[in-house]
């Protein structure tokens, strides 16, 4: 198999990060990263909710940035660390925002989630004092179709709370 | 979604991303993807090979002359424009970007995708026209400088040739810019929108303000009023002879009101800038 780069290929072996764990695997090009991590991988909690970038539950976090993982081809992630909806909790820990939505009761059927918990977290990351309309800005790109939003809005700022040092 | 095969290269210079694209029919470029892999999932494109321009670092960054002309790279993402210091010389841009869908499209688009797909309701043609932006385009012959106003020639067609690229969008100085629209929810889908400028910096534009429309035509309509005045505008925008587009969202005659109203606002908001 051609390993140049430059060279065109239909399929390629990719290395990647998910949540601390290094994978080797051999993608074809057309295969989404969602794909990948779900089928691939093996990691099922980051969820296909609308498959055309509109509703944010397969959400996850590229070299620090949050993106839609059925925008981006498996091939785009090569040599990238991933982090996912798993690599939240600490074992049976939850972390602070998981525990925060379970005390605000801020999922009702839990398809959104993963990508909600993924939004916030990167939200979290870059502002720890969130506004509600920053907040809100922040979960844009997330469809909550049971529209619970108001209780995921507060969890987000429980947990900011919660987070202070 | 299982999209149909395709090839794929990232190449490491922008030779070997021409050479490539020249070289095959059906390639065609990829940038943050935030456009062209949705529109492979509904099959509105098809292309066979994909050649990723993420390695390319001379496609990206942002640099600010001494005169004030902005240069800045098509594999930009509209996050790195809204956090950009120099992007501030021309604050409209980091202004309009922070409007576009939302954090994960934001983290991924390009300024370059959103102006070679040259969807009609993007947001970025209009303004780039109203602020009489230049483009440079490279192929393997070499490279042209065209004009925002010759850049933007139909719904998904560009000056951007096949086997070419867009290697630069630059910005002439100035501050008096603003952009209104009519979205679907806060940030979504332009229904109608408005780019104004008054381009007191760039003599060839002659201090004169500029107003173009999106989502009116396959590519924006520019109308140059005599003044920001609101009857002026108005007059302007008559005389355009728009011809606007129905679909589910407005009808004609609405998207015609919009324009209206929201040339007027986009006027009166760049005029109030100093």
């Amino acid at each position: 198999m051609s390993e140049n780069p430059s060279a065109l290929s239909s399929s390629r072996v990719i290395t990647v990060t998910v949540n601390g764990t290094v994978y080797e695997r051999e993608v074809e090009a057309r295969k989404l990263l969602i794909h990948f991590i779900r089928d691939d991988v093996d990691l099922t909690g980051s969820h296909i909710g609308c498959d055309t970038g509109n509703c944010g539950a397969c959400s996850v976090i590229v070299d620090g940035t949050l993106v839609k993982s059925c925008m981006v081809l498996a091939v785009q992630a090569d040599g990238s660390s991933i982090e996912t909806v798993e690599g939240l909790a600490d074992g049976d820990e939850l972390a602070a925002l998981q525990q925060a939505f379970s005390d605000r009761h801020a999922l009702q059927c839990g398809y959104c989630t993963p990508g909600m918990l993924m939004s916030a977290t990167a939200l979290l990351r870059t502002n720890a004092r969130p506004t509600e309309a920053e907040i809100k800005k922040g979960l844009q790109g997330n469809i909550c179709r049971c529209t619970g939003y108001w209780n995921i809005v507060e969890a987000v700022a429980l947990a900011a709370e919660r987070m202070q040092p | 979604m299982l999209l149909r095969e395709v090839e794929y290269a990232k190449p490491s210079s922008v030779a070997e991303a021409l050479q490539i694209l020249a070289s095959n029919d059906g390639a065609r470029a990829l940038a943050g993807g935030q456009t062209l892999i949705s529109v492979m999932k509904a099959r509105a494109a098809s292309p066979d090979a994909l050649v990723d321009l993420a390695a390319l670092d001379e496609l990206r960054g942002i640099e600010l002359a001494a005169d004030g002309t902005l240069s800045i790279g098509p594999m930009t993402t509209y996050t790195e424009l809204v956090a950009s210091a120099e992007a501030k010389a021309r604050p409209i841009l980091a202004e309009v970007c922070a409007q576009i869908a939302d954090v994960q499209v934001r983290n991924r688009g390009t300024i370059g995708g959103n102006l070679c797909s040259n969807d009609p309701t993007n947001h970025l043609p209009p303004l780039m026209v109203s602020i009489g932006a230049t483009m440079t385009i490279a192929g393997q012959g070499g490279e042209r400088v065209v004009s925002a106003d010759e850049f933007f020639l139909g719904v998904y067609l560009t000056a951007v040739g096949p086997g070419e690229l867009l290697t630069k969008i630059s910005l002439p100085a100035g501050k008096r810019d603003a952009f209104a629209a009519v979205t679907l929810g806060v940030d979504g889908t332009c229904i109608a929108s408005a780019a104004a400028s008054i381009n007191s910096a760039a003599a060839s534009l002659n201090g004169s303000l500029r107003i173009a429309l999106g989502c009116v035509d396959a590519t924006p309509v520019l109308v140059e009023p005599a003044s920001a005045d609101e009857g002026a505008v108005r007059e302007a925008v008559r005389g355009a002879g728009l011809d606007p587009p129905a679909d589910v969202h407005a009808s004609a005659e609405y998207r015609l009101h919009l324009s209206e109203v929201l040339a007027v606002r986009a006027a009166r908001q760049a005029a109030e800038r100093n």
